[in-house]
């Protein structure tokens, strides 16, 4: 990795002001992704802010809206009582997520930021849109077992891998954001880009901007929701396919449905049709099939990975089927 | 500048760091790219903590900080200025073993013993989670650290020995 | 004194490796060394126009940059005889000789700097500027050859009986089938490092290896300089499955860099560089056909395998060697084709060749069954090979019978439901698949030095290794034995060219020619021990003698034994796996193996070893995949995240019994060697399984969920 500097910013104002302006500066907060990037060469930024000072951690239950401070470690925010009771979609998603000892190290803020993995982003030596925009998507007619099926185009097919951003989006999170000019906040679901012509600009925050912290509404899915996570091995690999199914019933009907994929999309996707199939019906296996065949819909896979529209129908199925307690 | 004193509140690419590895406090200069893993193995020669992948995909390097396990290649060793560390060598008392590094020797839970230190400080801080030590378990909270001798079923014995023994 | 042998006694490296003070080859801590990074190519094939190294110069600590442009000339010696983990034909890659690219990863720079962290940062900035050429990066089967001579004759081609062509043609039940399993790389924890340091015109190296004497010999070769001038020490080696039985180009990289730059070098490989660098299991395509009459007796087995080499050496492995053995048939015939590619050279990878023919031969064997409606267990019992009838000889020892029956009754076999698809528990679909397992044994000179001290301890030597398998263990307690002493006063010493010579710690024969050595040197020892009192011990005969030490050396090496018989283990296989229909993925709950490896010296420890062939069996099975990019000439997935290994969660029970046994006509400690059969038999046996499971044969390894999802 190429030579860098690096300060830990006191303040969130110090923070702010080291990154903005073209400087190229990076936050780091967990470090997990970002050591990665620069071990690899992917990334090679003139200096590195740490955030880990700012008071942007731990989370908050009590009532009404919770809030989870976006350098809480992956670890608390899954053992935290009150994310268990209240969120247990949440928790199930962190818990298929990384290793043990990646989740305490990795904050919820960078895990939003994670980037692909799609194997040519990943490998410095070879062309890449999203690392040297304009060189070429070698994924589109190349290895593209693990890319997504939603929201590419032919420069970039880069899939999202998180996990966490897949359950949050289903609860329906909100982010608080901070910039030089103060607070504001936003929807999760305005967080990621699609890749269209400009696969490097990856969500729509300024650079310099600090996440500070995940909002959740109050919800009435926690009895009746499930995080299903599909992958080649039992544990320790990103999603091949992962399903957040957030289920608000009325008696057996659902009354509203939040269902979103993960693995699939450029970013976290939400599964608009899927949802409107369930809208005001009685859960049943067959609507679970039903719902679960909308899910490949408009989908555009490559050769690679074809398998994923079934895959992700029946994923969404069984999602339903576990949520709704019908399994 | 002592141990725990502050950093440098501008950007700098050298520094002088404190480390508190298994008690015992360090001063060393580093980069700011120096890894926690580099530092520990190259600066203070404590290479009981392994190289595998720099990359957080095998867990060889897993230490504790302040009693939870991390990797320690994913950590750049100034962030932990001033912070305590445990490693390998920092777990046997008075030249006994801890009970984690028996269990493994009794239930042959490695084979090169070259992700061992990485397994057991895991372990420990598996048990430190006080989570449930049923096999299945065991196994999901020790796939952060790979096993290419593939001694899997016998670190799940040797984990369970050590947390039913209540290490 | 109670015997240790046969005892599952606990390792005796065990404490050093528990407590982290055991050291691999990158961790010796010499004074004053600095560090090296490397730059490779990024092409495939072609020529270096131009390389830049002055930024790279200008980066604070960087001592030199070396490539084509300013390295020593190397006088790579042709080797007399080439040792056998070697290929037989081609020629090494000699580093740094000159501008010529024959693949993507080829080291075309070293940088030595002060520090890990300079080195790598000022190999990224040494520029180059290439003159490319068509490469071939894909195995053309119309461009595949068989190996030369050279390589046949080392048992690395094919081989016939028989009139296996015109016996399928007529015979009454068939299958014909192709069948691969994909590139896997040994992806050993610890990567491959090594330190150089000169002395004057003396080298040591400490280095990653699984023979020290060949790195010493071959290094000699490459610098023209004498082997008694070379050292190499390695006294740990954090697994290696193969990758380390070479010399690679990366000792050739230190040494050559320590030479110039006056100081001890250590370099260490990235994970991603070790893809390039080590070697690999070379994806293997195969074209297989049995033919046997209605009753199950096979007339005909024919195998036609297809693997690549580099565009530089000529890698040929033991493919055909099960089909040509493993069962009882008149006609065979095992074809064995090569293409080269702009690749680096594949290597011996745990069970070489010999898992890849297992393979395909107890796939094949599987689908014989079900298409015969016969037991597969019972196939295989009515084409059992009670000779080896490639060679003509019979068995040394075989108890594959009693594999098969322990295996299946351990496992509960009787309780398959024999069509496809027709065992379930709720969604999941149950499957039940066995194989055969199948190593070749054999054994190579080594020569061990036993010293007694007065003090009633003993030291060991030889330049063996112990990449895992208990070396110093079993030596330990085979001496002790020999010796009359308790195993804590026999200290076991391996890994370094200082000590007697030994055979390369590879093809599972570590055990059978060192430990023979070891005894015989025990043995000598005691021969020569002054007289004294029935009681009295041998420190005090010692002592009575006025000697501090007593020296014996030992030796062993195969007899003519090889030639009126053929050795082998053997084993069974059993595999449960449970298949989500609806996803594709498969979990292998529980895998019983039974084996015929001759006598157990240490149990614990050999089960050990059992249950990592049967894991590593799993991830041969399910999920190891090379990804390979032609365009790009590359591996993409090159790291230990895209290219998956089986973590602790994928593994469940694994059962392992040894059958009694003891071939002491193989060798007079009656072991016949472990290791590698413990990976064969495990990949077929899944598979077998996943079709029993779901009645889809998936005949291209691994098994990944698509292939179960798209029809
Ligand atoms: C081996 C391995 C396996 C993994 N497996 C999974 C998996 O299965 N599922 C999964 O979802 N993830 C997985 N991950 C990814 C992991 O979860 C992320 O790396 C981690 O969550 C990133 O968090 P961090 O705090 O370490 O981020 P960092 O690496 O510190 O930062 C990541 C990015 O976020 C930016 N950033 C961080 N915090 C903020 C903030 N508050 N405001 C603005 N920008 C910020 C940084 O500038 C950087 O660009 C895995 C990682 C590893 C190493
Ligand atoms: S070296 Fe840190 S996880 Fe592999
Ligand atoms: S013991 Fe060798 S990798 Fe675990």
């Amino acid at each position: 990795m190429l030579a860098f500097s690096y300060v830990v910013a006191p303040h969130a104002e110090t923070a702010l002001s080291l990154v903005c302006g073209g400087s190229n500066a990076t936050f780091i907060a967990g470090g997990t992704d970002i050591l990665q990037l620069l071990q690899e060469g992917v990334i090679a930024p003139p200096s590195l802010i740490d955030i880990n000072a700012l008071p942007f951690s731990g989370v908050q239950t009590e009532q009404g809206e919770a809030r989870i401070g976006a350098l809480t470690r992956l670890s608390d925010v899954a053992d935290d009582p009150g994310i268990r009771q209240r969120f247990p979609l949440l928790v199930q998603a962190l818990q298929e997520t990384a290793s043990p000892q990646v989740r305490n190290m990795a904050t919820v803020g960078g895990n939003l930021l994670q980037r692909t993995r799609c194997l040519y982003f990943r490998d410095a030596t070879v062309p890449c849109n999203k690392r040297q925009p304009g060189s070429g998507c070698p994924a589109w007619d190349g290895l593209n077992r693990i890319n997504a099926i939603f929201g590419g185009s032919d420069r970039c097919i880069a899939a999202n891998p998180g996990d966490m951003a897949v359950a949050l989006l289903a609860l329906d999170a909100d982010l608080l954001v901070q910039n030089v000019e103060g607070e504001r906040r936003m929807r999760l679901a305005d967080l990621y880009r699609m890749p269209d012509e400009n696969p490097q600009h990856e969500t729509t925050l300024a650079s310099g901007e600090l996440i500070t912290a995940v909002l959740l509404p109050s919800n009435e899915a926690a009895g009746h929701s499930y995080y299903l996570k599909v992958r080649d091995r039992a544990s320790f690999e990103w999603a091949l396919v992962s399903v957040a199914a957030a289920l608000e019933m009325d008696g057996t009907r659902v009354h509203r449905a939040r269902i979103v994929a993960g693995g699939v999309g450029t970013k976290p996707w939400r599964l608009m049709r899927v949802e409107e199939a369930l809208q005001g019906r009685p859960l049943t296996p067959d609507l679970a099939r039903q719902a679960g065949n909308r899910a490949g819909d408009g989908a555009a896979p490559r050769a690679g990975n074809a398998f994923k529209v079934p895959m992700l129908q029946r994923a969404v199925e069984r999602a339903l089927l576990t949520a709704g307690g019908i399994a | 500048m002592d141990s725990q004193g502050p950093l440098p509140s501008t950007p700098a690419s050298r520094f002088d760091i404190g480390l508190i590895v298994n008690g015992t406090s360090h001063r060393l200069a580093v980069d700011a790219r120096t890894t926690l893993l580099d530092a520990l193995r190259d600066r203070l020669h404590l290479t009981g903590t392994k190289r595998g992948c720099d990359l957080g995909q095998c867990g060889a390097c897993t230490v504790l900080l302040e009693g939870r396990r991390i990797n320690a290649c994913l950590t750049l060793a100034v962030m932990v200025h001033g912070r305590a560390i445990t490693t390998i060598e920092g777990i046997a008392t008075d030249g006994e073993l801890h009970p984690m590094q028996t269990a493994f020797v009794q239930h042959d839970a490695f084979q090169c013993g070259y992700c061992t230190p990485g397994q057991i400080m895991s372990a420990i801080g598996l048990l430190n989670e006080s989570r449930t030590t049923d096999e299945a378990t065991i196994r999901e909270h020790m796939s952060g650290n790979i096993c290419r001798c593939g001694a899997y079923t016998n670190i799940v014995a040797a984990v369970r020995d050590a947390a039913a023994r209540g290490s | 004194m109670n015997s240790v042998v046969g005892q599952p006694i606990s390792r005796v490296d065990g404490p050093a490796k528990v407590t982290g003070h055991a050291i691999y080859a990158a961790e010796f801590n010499l004074r004053n060394m600095v560090h090296a990074a490397l730059v490779h190519s990024t092409i495939a094939h072609g020529r270096i126009d131009q390389l830049d190294t002055r930024d790279a110069e200008q980066e604070p600590g960087v001592l030199a940059v070396i490539s084509h442009l300013n390295a020593e000339r190397l006088p790579y010696e042709p080797l007399e005889k080439r040792p056998p983990v070697d290929p037989k034909a081609g020629e090494q890659l000699h580093v740094f000789q000159g501008p010529e690219i024959l693949f993507v990863g080829q080291p075309i720079a070293v940088v030595i700097a002060e520090t890990v962290e300079q080195a790598r940062t000022a190999a990224a900035l040494v520029q180059v500027a290439y003159h490319e050429q068509v490469a071939t990066t894909e195995v053309r089967h119309d461009r595949a050859q068989p190996p030369t001579e050279a390589s046949s004759k080392a048992g690395r081609g094919g081989g016939s009986r028989g009139d296996a062509e015109k016996a399928f043609a007529k015979a009454p039940v068939k299958v014909d089938m192709w069948c691969s399993h994909d590139r896997e790389h040994h992806n050993a924890v610890e990567p491959h490092a090594t330190i150089a340091e000169w002395f004057g015109d003396h080298l040591t190296l400490y280095d990653k290896s699984q023979w020290v004497d060949n790195v010493r010999s071959e290094i000699a070769h490459v610098f023209g300089m004498p082997a008694e001038n070379i050292r190499v020490v390695s006294p740990f080696v954090g697994g290696a499955f193969g990758s380390a039985l070479r010399t690679w180009p990366h000792v050739t990289i230190a040494a050559l860099a320590a030479r110039q730059v006056g100081r001890a070098v250590r370099l260490e490989l990235t994970r991603r560089e070790l893809y390039v660098s080590v070697g690999y299991r070379p994806r293997t395509e195969q074209h297989m056909q049995l033919g046997a009459e209605a009753d199950g007796r096979l007339v005909a087995i024919i195998q036609d395998a297809v693997a690549p080499t580099s565009v530089y050496e000529e890698y040929a492995e033991r493919t055909a060697d099960p089909v040509l053995r493993t069962y009882s048939c008149p006609n065979v015939q095992a074809r064995y084709r090569l293409a080269p590619v702009n690749a680096n050279t594949p290597c011996p990878m745990r069970a070489p060749g010999i898992a890849t023919g297992v393979m395909a031969l107890e796939i094949a064997m599987d689908e014989l069954a079900d298409g015969l409606g016969m037991d597969p267990i019972e196939l295989r019992l009515r084409n059992y090979a009670e000779n080896d009838e490639a060679k003509g000889v019979p068995w040394s020892s075989k108890a594959l019978r009693e594999c098969y029956q322990t295996a299946a009754d351990r496992f509960l076999w009787s309780r398959r439901s024999a069509p496809p698809r027709s065992m379930r528990n709720g969604r999941l679909l149950i499957g039940y698949g066995m194989a055969t397992a199948f190593y070749p044994a054999e054994r190579a000179p080594a020569s061990v030095q036993a010293i007694l001290y007065a003090n009633d301890t003993a030291v060991v030597r030889t330049a063996s290794s112990d990449m895992g398998p208990g070396t110093y263990t079993a030596m330990t307690q085979l001496a002790a034995d020999t010796l009359g002493l308790p195993i804590e006063r026999v200290h076991f010493e391996l890994g370094d060219t200082e000590m007697p010579k030994a055979p390369v710690h590879g093809g599972s024969m570590t055990l059978a020619s060192v430990g023979t050595a070891v005894v015989d040197a025990c043995k000598a020892l005691m021969a020569n021990l002054p007289a004294g009192e029935m009681a009295e011990g041998h420190g005090a005969r010692l002592r009575r003698a006025g000697l501090e030490s007593l020296t014996a050396t030992g030796h062993s090496e195969p007899g003519d034994e090889a030639n009126k018989y053929s050795s082998a283990g053997f084993g069974a296989v059993f595999a449960e796996v449970w298949v989500d229909p609806d996803f594709g993925t498969v979990r292998v709950p529980r895998i019983v193996g039974a084996y015929d490896v001759g006598r157990v010296i240490n149990p614990k420890i050999a089960r050990s070893q059992c249950l990592g062939g049967m894991v590593g069996g799993i991830g041969m099975a399910l999920m190891e995949q090379a990804e390979w990019d032609a365009r790009l000439g590359r591996v993409m997935n090159a790291n230990l995240a895209e290219y998956l290994v089986p973590v602790n969660a994928d593994v469940t029970d694994l059962d392992v019994t040894f059958v009694r046994s003891s071939d002491e006509i193989f060798n007079p400690l009656g072991a016949k060697g472990l290791a590698e059969i413990a990976l064969c038999g495990v990949a077929p046996a899944i598979a077998n399984a996943v079709y029993h499971a779901t009645g889809k044969r998936v005949r291209h390894l691994p098994i990944m969920p698509e292939k179960l999802l798209v029809d």
